[in-house]
């Protein structure tokens, strides 16, 4: 692995606190996924490619943004690898860089209704802003 | 008794009705609900990065507030609940992140997961219990085919919150039971709304929400009970194939007891 890659590897490893390889790679995270069919990176094909270092390649993919955080892969993962935690670390590499918010403040009006609850605008900010 | 109580920022503006059954219903049962003085919002989402530090700290200084006047914690909002339970859990277990936390608190004793965090309906089921709920229920919710739905946040991760069983609750089923209606179990009660992503990629909140719902109409469900404000709005809205009506499990609880 190049450097710029290994520091990557080892920022989303501490971010997440998940070892990798505790994944014997049954699948079942990819499974239980309620978003599996929006992602072009499966759960478990999301663990395999952390172990493997491409997180340049993670950061491309649409399953950043289809993840739910429902918590169905850590629910169901035999080994507690928890992948829910690595799509949330990468994610975060993403969007604590400057300029690479997915919901800006200026976005939020158009976006409102009535009955919308404080909590989807505070959540939304939590999940793709920084 | 008194529980000290943790409402959140959502049932005191779009989910008051959560709140002001949850605390109608409560004294009757004879529960009082004393609110924390100092509450923040506790930020609607679980951080999962082990190195933020500033999103857990509005839950600890909820949890000291409680721990404080020697009380256990009472929460509504299935997101508050998930979020003040986690945190609580990483104060307990998580070194790194109890001697961070405590450094920029400074209390004059660290914190380390002391309080007890207990979920309104946690609170029915082992306080009050639901055999001793259905004693005080005055008008029986008869016929009623009602829908527990979970969602994600008050079950999982199990081994941390410690609710009920995550592929196959009971907890809201009982409730139904209790207070005199018939619980319709449903194959996507357990299943994610696809809450986080309402505002920014809604169509997939709506595939989600419609599945959900559909399953519930396949089984005869008349009405879906919640205890999540961000649900009971996706439920209701973002169902755009068919409808049903969605209510707080507190607002059927006090139409029970007669206090509605
Ligand atoms: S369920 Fe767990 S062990 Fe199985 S592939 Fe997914 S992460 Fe790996
Ligand atoms: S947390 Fe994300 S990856 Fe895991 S099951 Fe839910 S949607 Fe899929």
């Amino acid at each position: 692995m190049y450097t710029a890659e290994r520091e990557m590897t080892e920022n989303v490893l501490r971010i997440s606190n998940v070892n990798t390889r505790k994944c014997m790679k049954c699948g079942k995270c990819s499974g239980a996924c309620p978003a599996f069919d929006k992602m072009d990176i499966h759960p478990h094909q999301f663990v395999s490619m952390v172990e493997k270092g491409d997180i340049e390649g993670l950061m491309n993919s649409k399953t950043l943004w289809s993840c739910l955080s429902c918590f169905a892969c850590v629910e169901r993962c035999p080994r507690n690898v928890e992948p829910a935690k690595l799509i949330e670390a990468v994610r975060l590499s993403v969007i604590r860089k400057q300029g690479e918010n997915r919901l800006k403040a200026d976005d939020i009006p158009v976006l409102l209704d009535d009955e919308l609850p404080q909590q989807a605008i505070v959540s939304a900010f939590r999940k793709f802003s920084k | 008794m008194i529980f000290s109580y943790y409402p959140g920022c959502t049932l005191k503006t779009k989910a008051k009705e959560l709140d002001e059954y949850a605390r109608k219903s409560a004294k009757v049962l004879g529960i009082t609900l004393e609110e924390l003085p100092d509450w923040q919002c506790c930020g609607a989402v679980y951080p999962l990065a082990q190195d933020e530090i500033a999103t857990r700290l509005s839950s600890v200084r909820a949890l000291v507030s409680a721990k404080d006047v020697d009380r256990d914690l009472v929460t509504l909002c299935s997101a508050c609940h998930h979020v003040i339970k986690r945190v609580n859990h990483d104060m307990e277990t998580n070194e790194d992140i109890r001697t961070k936390v405590n450094n920029y608190l400074e209390l004059d004793e660290d914190y380390r997961g002391e309080t007890n965090v207990v979920h309104y309906l946690e609170l029915l089921r082992d306080v009050i219990g639901f055999d001793e709920l259905r004693k005080k229920v005055i008008n029986p919710l008869k016929g009623k085919k009602i829908g527990a739905y979970y969602g994600c946040l008050l079950l999982r991760p199990s081994k941390t919150m410690e609710f009920d069983n995550p592929e196959n609750p009971t907890i809201m089923e009982d409730f139904i039971r209790a207070i005199g209606g018939d619980p319709v179990i449903y194959p996507y009660r357990n299943e994610c709304c696809g809450g986080y992503i309402a505002l920014n990629k809604k169509e997939l909140t709506q595939e989600r929400c419609n599945s959900i719902v559909a399953s519930a109409i396949e089984k005869d469900a008349d009405m879906l009970i919640t205890a999540c404000p961000l649900c009971m709005y996706n439920l209701d809205i973002n169902s755009t194939e068919q409808k049903l009506p969605v209510y707080y499990f507190t607002e059927l609880l006090a139409e029970a007891l007669g206090v509605k």
